[in-house]
């Protein structure tokens, strides 16, 4: 089983790439999947989890995610030494960042991935929203679902005057990161 | 052709398990975590995607009064709850009951106040146990969506004509989404015919209706409640067959067991908890110990006859429920201990208490309770009812 731990901050979609990870995966790849919010009242700006489970098989556990494979930080300042907390030790941690050289302190015991997908949401969306732009950027890190199963997702989740703009975010971060530039 | 699927939380399979089920009308009043349940309902009522009237009423009191208005008149009634909700309607419950109203309503299993908790736990509906509806726990959103079509069918028959309450955990259930398959409306319309019922308020056939009694006559009323509430358990069993048969998904009736075959220890458990211990089962098989799960489908009516044959070969049961009846122990407990009660050389049996306030059980919580069975079996000395996670020993 793959499990990824998504932080952002309410508003910045967490929970909706949580859920595009696992359509993706359950709906185009024939695996089953499992995607929840942190329990409970949500408020605009305050730091939130999402959880995606990816399975071959049926996904019975109802427990909270202890351990993950994979935290996706979308937003920066959410970055300090309780982050990799329950990332396995072969886990990766992908960090939205122009600067990863500044976290290599506290992030030094796993492997970490950076990318700036605030700039690259600036410039397709014109917007900092960035969950789509770290969605590209995990499915090129970990392989979990392929790209095309990811925009897929996109197009069935999203509103349509929504679609193309993500597409096109998901692509570029994920040429981005399999261009190995910012590994 | 493959059915449809569609990836969806708990919420969104019931709103859709209830559009196919074609109700009249829906009257709701929202309330975390049942919340976006009635809120895609009343879309697709707005969208005309689903021909019902949605009453907006002021509270769930109201809700569950015009549930029973609509029932009377022969039309098929919907409403959806929660916690502090659920306990607003209680007075309805019992009229609903009482006056043979086959409403069916979907709960969002959570903690009551006080402390003021949206997060989820079992004691709301566990709490009225007794006031006359059959309750289902379902242990995921499939279930939850195939749980509604098949409510209508057993609630509405005429030997049963008793409402239905489908609980599902509160965030676990709710908020979490999962592949779900949707079944075709022709097969959800053959499977489940238009409401018909004998008690219907007419002009051409005037009966009186939500009567009252004197000592004279009470009785027989609640006597034949409590035969209708039997009589569902054949029905129940029927309708899964039946649905089984169409849909290809069949759920056990009134419970289900889970590699019980030469179980010494078995783990009675009660909604979404079910899927962990499933994987513990599995884990224990795997290092040689005799292991089973019995999921506890229906509260009421009881699966005593069910959990009597289950324990005749085991040596150790336990209950695990997110519940508590304070000054005594868990509610399930106390019905588990009824039916064991009435065999010889019962199997012993604890009480491990959790996830109230929406506290998380973990894989590991779960593997010490089967531990402490072994335990138990072995004769050494254990708590009873146990609280777990609680992060510290009780000494009581």
């Amino acid at each position: 089983m793959i499990e990824v731990r998504w932080h952002g901050r309410g508003g910045q979609g967490g929970f909706t790439v949580s859920r595009l990870l696992g359509m993706s995966a359950a709906l185009f790849e024939n695996k089953y999947a499992m995607a929840f919010p942190s329990f409970g009242p949500e408020r605009r700006g305050a730091p939130v989890l999402a959880f995606t489970r990816i399975d071959n098989n049926k996904i019975t556990d109802r427990s909270e995610v202890k351990e993950c494979d994979y935290v996706v930080v979308m937003d920066e300042t959410l970055i300090n030494e309780k982050i990799i907390d329950g990332l396995k030790n072969d886990g990766t941690i992908l960090i939205n960042t122009k600067n990863p050289q500044k976290y290599s302190d506290i992030l030094k015991s796993c492997k970490v991935v950076s990318i700036d997908a605030t700039s690259i949401a600036l410039d397709i969306l014109k917007r900092p929203i960035t969950n789509t732009a770290m969605f590209g950027a995990l499915v090129a890190v970990s392989n979990v679902v392929s790209l095309d199963s990811a925009l897929k997702s996109i197009e069935t989740e999203m509103k349509p005057s929504l679609v193309q703009k993500n597409i096109e975010l998901v692509k570029k971060s994920y040429e981005i990161i399999r261009g190995g530039c910012n590994e | 052709m493959s059915n449809k699927k569609l990836f969806i939380s708990g919420d969104e399979a019931v709103a859709i398990g209830t559009k196919l089920s074609r109700p009249n009308v829906i009257s709701a009043y929202p309330i975390t975590p049942q919340t976006v349940t009635v809120e895609r309902l009343s879309e697709m009522v707005e969208s005309g995607e689903l021909k019902a009237e949605y009453m907006h009423v002021e509270s769930e009191h109201s809700a569950m009064s015009a549930a029973m208005g609509v029932s009377a008149v022969g039309a098929r009634a919907f409403t959806a709850t929660s916690s502090q909700g659920l306990l607003y309607m209680a007075e309805g419950l019992h009229y609903a009951s009482g006056g043979r109203y086959p409403i069916v309503m979907m709960n969002a299993n959570r903690s009551l106040a006080l402390p003021w908790s949206i997060y989820g736990d079992q004691r709301d509906s566990l709490s009225l146990l007794d006031s006359g509806w059959i309750q289902v726990y379902v242990e995921d959103a499939q279930e939850a969506l195939d749980m509604i079509i098949q409510a209508y069918k057993i609630a509405e028959n005429k030997d049963v004509l008793t409402p239905f309450m489908i609980n599902l955990d509160g965030f676990v259930l709710t908020h979490t989404y999962e592949l779900v398959e949707i079944p075709e409306q022709e097969k959800v319309d053959e499977f489940l015919p238009p409401f018909q019922t004998p008690n219907k308020m007419s002009f051409e056939e005037p009966k009186n209706l939500a009567f009252s009694t004197t000592p004279a006559d009470n009785l027989e009323y609640k006597y034949q409640q409590n035969r209708a509430m039997f009589n569902s358990i054949n029905v129940i069993n029927d309708v899964d067959k039946e649905f089984g048969d169409k849909f290809e998904r069949y759920y056990g009736g009134m419970v289900q067991e889970y590699r019980c075959d030469d179980a010494e220890v078995v783990m009675l458990t009660l909604g979404s908890i079910t899927g962990t211990v499933r994987m513990i089962v599995d884990k224990l098989r795997d290092e040689g110990k005799k292991v089973g799960l019995l999921k506890i489908r229906y509260m009421r009516p009881f699966p005593e006859k069910e959990i009597i044959k289950l324990a005749k070969n085991v040596k150790a049961i336990g209950v695990v429920e997110k519940d508590i009846s304070f000054g005594y122990e868990g509610t399930v407990f106390t019905n588990v201990n009824s039916a064991l009660s009435k065999i010889d050389n019962a199997p012993l049996s604890l009480n491990f208490l959790c996830g109230m306030g929406g506290r998380d059980v973990s894989k590991s919580d779960i593997y010490n309770m089967f531990i402490s069975l072994f335990n138990a079996v072995k004769g050494e000395k254990q708590k009873r009812v146990q609280f777990i996670n609680m992060g510290v020993e009780t000494d009581e």
